[in-house]
């Protein structure tokens, strides 16, 4: 081995030794434990399978990240957008809102929406003050609370490589377009969102992958009446210390974000050189 | 495509751009006629590429009017234009392949698909791009990537090609390459062009007539044999071709002459002066390098060669008069010539020109060069 290998693998050393001792080992124990069932070594997953219920927690899991992955990104363009034809101090304060969430807890900030959303909260009183509605909303410890903590925690992942990608869009490609006898909604379609995609795939990939496993925000906002599988997860732990199905939950919900990560890679574009100049 | 296929006319009409209190064209009137490759030449900051913006729709004019043709284009986005533009960075789509950055425009122009492909296909052919049309735009080298940016612009048979410093981008061998094709496809198809430049030698090999810009304003539109034998004033003199400027005391003028008191000469002559010229008014003698006669003894103001520079067939050589201004001349190369030599300089009548000059006003930045 010469000098340089002793070097990148002394460097490297430390940090492999941590990951495997503290990462790596526990989840393949973890993982092993899912085939460990008296019943036999597939038949946790038959459990998770076969159980309406299980099954009705991973399909409520799948539908709200992919609620909260297509409402942020609503949200998040205009945003962007905004934020991609700001300069100097204006850009600056924008991108400060932006980031301002990152400075406060998620716990602190799940709380926050707790006492906001509550039955006699402020936000009740508002719409019944106003007159919009007669009867206090249910906005708490439903998919209602989860969709609006979950947003608000995952949005600036959203926005920040959205706004990278429009960044980078050189405004003369939309001058060429122009002159080149495209409406604006052909050059919306067929310049701008085009080459808005490695930005929109590279966030919403984030807020799917992050909502999928979200943890804190539905177990606080949405309760018992919408669980998802990250907190069916924690029941297996904690309430009846069935360590395989926690396990298989773990490996299915691995698998799950596997395979659609697969499917974005095949289906978008992006190694065509998108992001080449 | 058809062989010759004519452009519109291009009229300009008391047009002029202000960005807030900053004039970046001072009130224009400009006429291209159909089938004509007019070049804008100026300094950055000169209004040239605001003069572009506004005839591709890219910028409204403050007050005037735009026409191509017949059609009243003032208040036309530039969508609705039939405009062909080229730009300097070329702005080619990166998603798309060469065919497809080529046939954009008439895609979206929802043409139908037979008559796209075959009219990209001949585009490509007479920019002799055939069998690049599945190529990334990325693989193109910077000529070729010029070439498709050309060929995008002219597929969807603009009444105006415009073209923003299209060469900027290139290495100086691949450019004059490039100054020949361009001259060659205009010759062939006749498509009314302007074509904004810094590089005046562009200018010179490419254009019917050149427009002169300075200060947000035409300085001067003509042919380059106008702009170089009959400048208007010290600008375009200085900027068109190299030249002697040295001040003069303008004593009078009548029927195109002036009588002028030369200070570098400690004498007053008489010579052609360009319009505008007049007694105490500031004012410049130009003398191009290459009609300053050099004689050994007799007639004329005595100088000292200072600076000999062999160009081979020609011989640069630097003068210094006895009041101290320096003068630059251009000799068929004779051995003889050596610095430190003393020699009379005489000019050849009929090639000095007296023109008036108004010291340039500090250069602001215009935003649309940027």
């Amino acid at each position: 081995m010469s000098r340089r290998h002793v070097e990148t693998a002394c460097l490297l050393g430390p940090a492999l030794v941590v990951l495997a001792l503290l990462f790596v080992v526990p989840l393949a124990r973890l993982f092993s434990l899912a085939f460990t069932d008296p019943a036999g070594p597939f038949a946790t997953f038959g459990v998770l399978a076969e159980s309406a219920v299980y099954r009705q927690v991973m399909w409520n899991t799948f539908v709200v990240a992919v609620i909260v992955t297509a409402l942020c990104v609503l949200l998040a363009w205009p945003v962007a957008y905004v934020l991609s034809r700001l300069e100097g101090v204006w850009f600056g304060l924008a991108l400060y809102g932006v980031l301002f969430p990152f400075w406060i807890s998620v716990l602190v900030r799940t709380f926050s929406w707790m006492l906001l959303l509550e039955r006699n909260g402020p936000i009740n009183r508002l719409l019944m003050a106003t007159g919009i509605t007669e009867a206090s909303l249910a906005l708490l410890f439903n998919n209602v609370g989860v969709l609006v903590g979950m947003i608000h925690v995952l949005l600036p992942y959203m926005i920040l490589p959205l706004y990278g990608a429009m960044v980078r869009i050189d405004r003369r490609l939309l001058l060429a377009s122009d002159g080149l006898g495209a409406s604006l909604a052909d050059t919306f379609r067929r310049i701008y969102l085009p080459l808005c995609v490695p930005g929109l795939a590279g966030g919403a990939t984030f807020v799917f992958l992050l909502s999928l496993g979200f943890f804190i925000t539905p177990a606080l906002l949405g309760g018992s009446n919408a669980i998802t599988l990250s907190m069916l997860i924690a029941s297996f732990v904690n309430d009846r210390l069935a360590w395989s199905l926690a396990a298989a939950g773990s490996l299915a919900l691995l698998a799950i974000v596997l395979v659609l990560m697969a499917l974005t890679a095949r289906l978008l574009p992006i190694e065509r050189g998108l992001f080449a100049r | 495509m058809t062989a010759i296929q004519s452009g519109q006319s291009l009229r300009l009409t008391g047009v002029s751009k202000n960005y807030g209190s900053f004039r970046a064209l001072e009130p224009t009137d400009l006429l291209v006629n159909p089938g004509e490759f007019l070049t804008l030449l100026g300094p950055s900051g000169s209004g040239k590429t605001t003069l572009l913006n506004l005839t591709a729709g890219y910028v409204e004019p403050t007050v005037g009017e735009i026409r191509i043709g017949e059609r009243d284009v003032t208040r036309l986005p530039a969508r609705h234009r039939n405009i062909g533009m080229v730009f300097q960075n070329y702005a080619l789509f990166p998603h798309m392949s060469v065919g497809e950055n080529v046939a954009y425009g008439l895609s979206v122009r929802r043409l139908p698909k037979p008559e796209i492909a075959r009219r990209v296909g001949e585009i490509l052919s007479l920019m002799r791009l055939d069998g690049f049309a599945d190529r990334a735009v990325q693989q193109m080298s910077g000529g070729q990537q010029q070439r498709v940016a050309l060929a995008r612009a002219l597929v969807i048979e603009p009444d105006v090609l415009l073209m923003d410093e299209p060469l900027g981008a290139l290495d100086k061998q691949l450019r004059r390459s490039v100054q020949l094709e361009l001259r060659r496809l205009h010759q062939k198809l006749g498509r009314t062009t302007i074509y904004v430049t810094h590089d005046q030698e562009e200018a010179l090999v490419l254009s019917d007539r050149v427009a002169v810009m300075d200060g947000g304003r035409i300085q001067q539109l003509g042919t380059v044999d106008d702009l170089y034998d009959r400048p208007v004033n010290a600008f375009v003199a200085g900027f068109i071709g190299e030249s002697n400027l040295l001040p003069v005391r303008v004593l009078s003028t009548s029927g195109g002459q002036a009588s002028v008191d030369v200070e570098a000469f400690r004498r007053t002559i008489a010579v052609d002066a360009a319009p505008g010229t007049a007694a105490g008014k500031p004012a410049r003698l130009l003398i191009r390098p290459e009609h300053v006669e050099l004689g050994r003894d007799g007639e004329g103001v005595a100088a000292e060669i200072v600076e000999v520079i062999y160009l081979g067939e020609l011989t640069q050589l630097t003068l210094r008069l006895e009041s101290g201004e320096t003068l630059a001349a251009r000799q068929i190369t004779d051995r003889t010539l050596r610095a430190g030599a003393r020699v009379h300089v005489t000019w050849k009548p009929g090639h000095v020109r007296a023109v008036p000059h108004s010291p340039s006003k500090p250069t602001k930045t215009e935003k649309a060069d940027a």
